[in-house]
């Protein structure tokens, strides 16, 4: 009385037909099931009725039974919960009903006085088709790979993360290991098609697919909800204006640092709080490494290859952080960049390690503005002005005393350029007993450590510690990098 | 069984390096002698030559501009067009 799942077209990917008349799907571990058995047996001498079931094929007695248990028509018609019946003619669905509803049945059925002893309703279970445990092998069965990078077989007795270490595609920590299912579900974080192509990625400049930051995005252990995010990232970091090549072949220390804003943050679960630069988020450890291991894998840029750094920072393993916006007194800081406040955004910043500022004892504006004007006038080396941005991370504690004193963004700004001007005299070579400096044309002239734009604001950090900190940046401007911030869309 | 993975990288070098063939005798087979220019490398390559010259091989012999550089791509494809297989004397 049932047949068998291969009388359906061997191609795996064509959507299977059904037969007209009522269609049922259902599974024995399902006490919804077990209880509408005997309703289905009694509707298969009223009407046309087709039973596929999912798990136990002699399941259930008395119907005209299809084995299903290769969920391929449960996959194909999108059947979420058993039971589920339809009504099918001239080989179209035209009404459907989820779990033991009477009335539903009855009306579905136009057969009436269902299932007597009955309760009225009774809600079903989860399809196995949908069960999150098969849901993505079904997925590569069913709808056919659309996945077009090259497959790499690990034999039985090959360790998968030794032969990626091997082929040199991982910056030297594990990795999670890109199966197509993984690969696949990652996808599901855009709408965007996997071929479609992200950016010309540094150095080897080769074009890099939705598909393939999936891929590195699987690697450094994203959530597919990250990958958004991952994409901005790496269209922002192969612009002409940040310059990814250069920040690679650079001898000096920096790499991209990603700063999040918009609703996404707490979306994705990001943290902006306590030890907002260091380890224990999800979100913020995968989000930069996935950039990272873009630009090595897809781009070729290896450290002691393209990557020339002298000394190189922690950072370069992936930096990347949430700005606190709900608790900031200032404009997020996106909006330097002429985005609204709320909109979803990345900011790549050519940057090396955060360094702390101590104020414990400032209780006004003026004070903490020298603290920090001192530390930013001491970035890289006195000396060295004009030629670097700097992100300035002002924690909750300091934030609040230029909130209860009223300063805007752009007042702290504004007083911090005023306080890193700085005398030529003592910018020139051999000034200070120190041979490198400016030449003597500075002599007698005001110098602002920063440009204009040069000095960028964030707030973040935990509740409690009067610290903030400076991420210095890279060289800037044309010859250079600048800050990039991009949109991050679904 | 065998786990699939997918390439993360660009795909411009193979996944797997394929060993080119052995040989099975050095009778007939021209041996190129690649010196990468470190010291006392020719002093070894020269009692190579006169082993390989005994069982029949012929011998040429070549040298990298210096050892701190990948051998030039010119004298790679030399040696690929003209011999059998290549020994390298590597450090020193």
């Amino acid at each position: 009385m049932s047949s068998s799942p291969s009388d359906s077209s061997s191609d795996a990917t064509v959507k299977p037909p059904l037969p007209d008349g009522i269609v049922a799907f259902v599974k024995r571990d399902c006490p919804t099931c077990e209880l509408v058995a005997p309703v289905l047996a009694s509707l298969a001498k009223d009407a046309p009725l087709t039973v596929y079931t999912q798990d136990d094929p002699a399941f259930p007695d008395g119907v005209a039974r299809v084995d299903d248990t290769d969920l391929a028509v449960s996959w194909h018609h999108e059947i979420e919960a058993v039971p589920t019946i339809l009504r099918v003619e001239g080989g179209q669905e035209v009404e459907r009903a989820l779990g033991w509803h009477r009335g539903e049945w009855e009306a579905l059925a136009r057969v009436p006085d269902l299932g007597p002893g009955l309760p009225e309703l009774r809600p079903g279970c989860g399809s196995l088709s949908v069960d999150p445990s098969r849901a993505p092998e079904l997925a590569i069965r069913f709808s056919g790979s659309t996945l077009k990078a090259r497959r790499v077989e690990i034999a039985e007795l090959e360790d998968e993360q030794e032969a990626f270490f091997d082929r040199g595609w991982t910056d030297g920590l594990p990795i999670v290991p890109p199966t197509e299912a993984r690969v696949l579900r990652m996808l599901e974080g855009t709408t965007r098609a996997p071929d479609e192509v992200v950016a010309t990625v540094p150095p080897d400049l080769a074009p890099c697919t939705v598909e393939k930051v999936a891929i590195n995005a699987v690697m450094a252990g994203c959530k597919p909800e990250y990958l958004p995010v991952v994409i901005a990232a790496v269209e922002a970091a192969c612009t002409d204006v940040f310059n990814i090549h250069g920040l690679l072949a650079t001898t000096m220390s920096a790499g991209p640092v990603l700063v999040v804003n918009g609703p996404i943050r707490n979306a994705i679960g990001m943290n902006a709080g306590k030890n907002v630069f260091g380890q224990g988020n999800r979100a913020n450890s995968t989000i930069g490494r996935a950039l990272q291991l873009v630009i090595r894998n897809v781009g070729g840029g290896r450290p002691g290859e393209v990557d020339r750094a002298t000394l190189g920072n922690p950072g370069k393993v992936g930096f990347c952080f949430p700005e606190d916006e709900e608790g900031s007194p200032f404009e997020p800081l996106n909006t330097m960049f002429g985005f609204e406040a709320g909109t979803n955004t990345v900011t790549l910043f050519p940057g090396e390690g955060p360094r702390t500022i101590v104020d414990q004892i400032a209780r006004d504006p003026e004070s903490l503005c020298h603290v920090f004007a001192d530390a930013l006038r001491h970035m890289l080396t006195p000396k060295m002005v004009l030629a670097f941005d700097v992100i300035l991370v002002v924690s909750p504690e300091h934030s609040r005393i230029f909130r209860e004193a009223g300063w805007t963004r752009e007042d702290l700004l504004k007083r911090l350029h005023e306080l890193t001007l700085l005398d030529g005299d003592d910018l020139v070579r051999g000034a200070n007993g120190i041979a490198e400096g400016l030449p003597d044309s500075v002599r007698g002239n005001q110098v602002p450590k920063f440009r204009p734009d040069g000095i960028r604001l964030v707030h973040a950090g935990g509740g409690a510690g009067l610290f903030s900190a400076i991420i210095p940046g890279w060289a800037n401007g044309e010859m250079g990098s600048a800050p990039v911030c991009k949109a991050i869309t679904s | 069984m065998t786990t699939v993975l997918l390439d993360p990288s660009s795909e411009t070098v193979p996944a797997e390096r394929v060993r080119a063939d052995r040989l099975e005798a050095l009778t007939g087979k021209t041996i190129g002698l690649l010196d990468i220019r470190k010291a006392r490398g020719d002093v070894f390559l020269d009692q190579l030559e006169e082993r390989l010259t005994e069982r029949g091989a012929s011998v040429l012999r070549y040298a990298k501009p210096t050892f701190t550089k990948p051998a030039p791509i010119d004298l790679r494809h030399e040696i690929a067009t003209q011999c059998d297989a290549v020994v390298e004397a590597l450090a020193d």
